[in-house]
């Protein structure tokens, strides 16, 4: 009995893994082998496959939807950067400011789960669109946009609602870095003498504001970038910058950005690995809350693996998505190990 | 000397003030409003949602205000297809949400119990699914259960194994949500006494009695925990289902195919019952936690009153 005590382990988790193994490896390595494979013979379901080595998949893959490719990175990119300008700060108010409501604080947070994500991203439509609050506030009673300005179908719409799926993701894992902190460093760096941000940190926020601005107004199209339109440009980063500057001088103190940004690093790499590479694949917010101009490469393996039938190129695309998550994952892991990603600290 | 010092302190000082009363303000204010306005932004869709459960849509699409009506609520399966699309719903989430809190619990106990090697591997691996976009999870089932009927597979399956439906939903559910469970029942899993399991070794206990007398009610709550995630992760699934759906319907599957030609408020009814279901099974959970936590700090309180009762009565007993 004695003897055997090393068996334990493994036999406890062995048909969890072994489940894992059967309907996760084993579909993506046959996945890989569709994704070399050529039309054999039939139309439709029926058709076949026959395994080729046909790499021409990837090339044809990587060539044929330079619009999605570039819609994903890009709403996938910005998505992840609102859900981390916004989540960060409300992570932080968890985590120092939560007192005894933390729980309650994140069990709002991710009160979206119980709802299902359709209804969710629905309920999107019903506020961003033609008749709906968002743009009757800024349109009709503010009126900041023009009349014909509408929000549906444009990249505002998708990154809007991938923002708003992947928040949570992003939030947690940043939580769980920030709550770590030990709050000892936090007194002793106040008693070391350190203060708000001053001119430095001026400089930094304003820099950060003002890209930021300008990164968020060109992905949503409202602002193109070329040397034409530099006054625009110039009058973005300036709202961005002053307002970035006015942040950092004012709200961000000595102790933040050299004892606890720093040591909530590993959440921010962790928040924003499991929100961009999802983002990247999703494609009901496309559908949803976009036109067919503002389609992502989920879109496309949505479409020919269920409408078109047409798996290698699919299975090729998935595939690259794969091998993007797994290179981030062993990265991520190398770096900063991996009991973090999987709710142990020990 | 002396005045170069105060100077400098009087320059700090009107340099720091007003940064430092910004800082404070934000501590107490902007903070808490700050956070308050996330999480209502963050609430927003839910709440249009229940809104919306009770509106008379002026068209066939429940996207415009039209009046405050009941008749959803009164009727709330009252569309073709849609109780039986809830139905597989709910048994798909319930047998998937069974065997993945068992197959995730016993993955759990062992990673955070035992030493071994490869349990740095093993806890990698356990990520990988998690951060695996849905549409690859769902795009690799759906070419291994097709392929299971063309070569290589053929020649092992020896034809179609998997028609697509609800069994497939269900292999796509259990996969996906054990490393939910994992997580959950390891995060809940810090801190385990491990003396406790010791003590009821020493007192003769074999393993079989210690884990279903000691371990198992202390790990209780994160499995409930762990279950209650997987059932509502299992329950909204759209994307992973709708490529191994085969022609089975579940209630996302329903709202999917019914919404471009016509969404009916009846989706929001059943939205809601199911958010108020959940946060309700949540509440539950955490007031039912709470009573036996204060019932067991009562019992210990009540033995140690009587322990001390009995060392005073000893300490008087030897007069006699």
């Amino acid at each position: 009995m004695t003897r055997r005590r090393w068996l334990v382990p493994y036999l406890l988790m062995a048909p969890g893994i072994l489940f894992l193994a059967l309907f996760f490896v084993l579909p993506n390595i046959q996945m890989f082998l569709m994704s070399l494979s050529t039309k054999a013979s039939g139309t439709g379901l029926a058709r076949t496959y026959e395994f080729t080595w046909a790499w021409e998949n990837y090339a044809k893959a990587l060539t044929d939807f330079p619009l999605q490719f570039s819609n994903s990175l890009i709403y996938g990119g910005l998505a992840t950067l609102l859900c981390l300008v916004i989540g960060y700060p409300l992570a932080y108010g968890i985590a120092f400011r939560g007192g005894r409501y933390k729980n309650l604080l994140l069990f709002l947070v991710i009160a979206p789960f119980f709802t299902s994500f359709l209804i969710r991203t629905i309920s999107w439509k019903i506020i961003l669109g033609n008749d709906g609050a968002f743009l009757s506030i800024i349109r009709d009673v503010l009126g900041i946009v023009p009349p014909n300005f509408s929000i549906l179908g444009t990249p505002l719409a998708v990154v809007s609602g991938l923002t708003y799926e992947f928040l949570p993701f992003m939030v947690l894992p940043l939580y769980v870095s920030l709550e770590k902190i030990d709050r000892r460093l936090i007194e002793a760096a106040k008693d070391l003498y350190a203060g708000p941000m001053r001119q430095g940190g001026a400089l930094i926020g304003g820099f950060a504001g003002g890209g930021l601005a300008v990164v968020l107004m060109a992905g949503f199209g409202y602002l193109p970038l070329g040397v034409d339109h530099l006054p625009a440009i110039v009058l973005v980063a300036a709202i961005g910058g002053i307002t970035g500057a006015t942040i950092a001088t004012l709200l961000v103190s000595e102790s933040f950005t050299r004892i606890i940004f720093p040591l909530s690093l590993s959440g921010v790499f962790a928040g924003s690995i499991l929100t961009f590479i999802p983002a990247i694949g999703d494609y009901v917010n496309a559908d949803l809350l976009g036109n067919p101009r503002t389609q992502m490469i989920g879109n496309v393996i949505q479409n020919r693996y269920l409408a078109q039938n047409d798996y290698p190129t699919a299975a090729a695309l998935s595939f690259l998505l794969m091998a993007g998550i797994l290179i981030a994952i062993f990265v991520y892991a190398r770096a900063l190990g991996t009991d973090e990603l999987t709710g142990g600290a020990e | 000397m002396s005045a170069a010092v105060t100077s400098a302190s009087a320059e700090g000082a009107s340099r720091v003030s007003p940064a430092r009363r910004a800082g404070k303000f934000a501590d107490r204010w902007l903070m808490p409003v700050y956070v308050f306005l996330a999480l209502f932004y963050l609430a927003l869709p839910i709440l249009v949602m229940i809104a919306f459960s009770f509106n008379d849509p002026p068209g066939r699409f429940n996207f415009v205000w039209g009046e405050f009506s009941l008749a959803a609520w009164g009727n709330p399966f009252g569309r073709p297809g849609l109780e039986g699309a809830i139905t597989t719903s709910l048994l798909v989430a319930t047998v998937a949400t069974l065997i993945a809190t068992i197959l995730g619990t016993l993955i759990a106990l062992s990673l955070s119990r035992y030493n071994f090697g490869g349990r740095s591997g093993v806890s990698l691996f356990i990520f990988i699914p998690m951060a695996t976009p849905e549409i690859v999870l769902g795009a690799s089932l759906l070419t291994l259960f097709v392929g299971t009927a063309s070569e290589p597979l053929k020649t092992i399956t020896g034809g179609a194994l998997f028609p697509l439906g609800v069994q497939t939903i269900l292999i796509a559910h259990i996969m996906f949500n054990i490393s939910f469970v994992v997580v959950t029942v390891r995060a809940r899993m810090q801190g385990f006494p491990r003396h406790l399991e010791e003590a009821a070794m020493d007192l003769g206990a074999n393993p079989w009695t210690t884990f279903w007398k000691v371990t198992f009610p202390l790990i209780l709550p994160g499995v409930l925990a762990g279950a209650l995630l997987a059932f509502s992760l299992s329950i909204d699934d759209f994307i992973i289902t709708n490529f191994t759906s085969g022609t089975a319907t579940t209630f996302p599957i329903w709202v999917w195919a019914s919404i471009k030609n016509n969404l009916p408020p009846q989706v929001h009814v059943i939205g809601t019952m199911v958010f108020v279901g959940a946060v309700g099974i949540v509440v539950l959970g955490t007031l039912w936690e709470r009573r036996s936590e204060r019932r067991d700090r009562r019992i210990a309180a009540q033995e140690a009153a009587r322990e001390v009762a009995r060392l005073e009565a000893a300490q008087l007993s030897p007069a006699d």
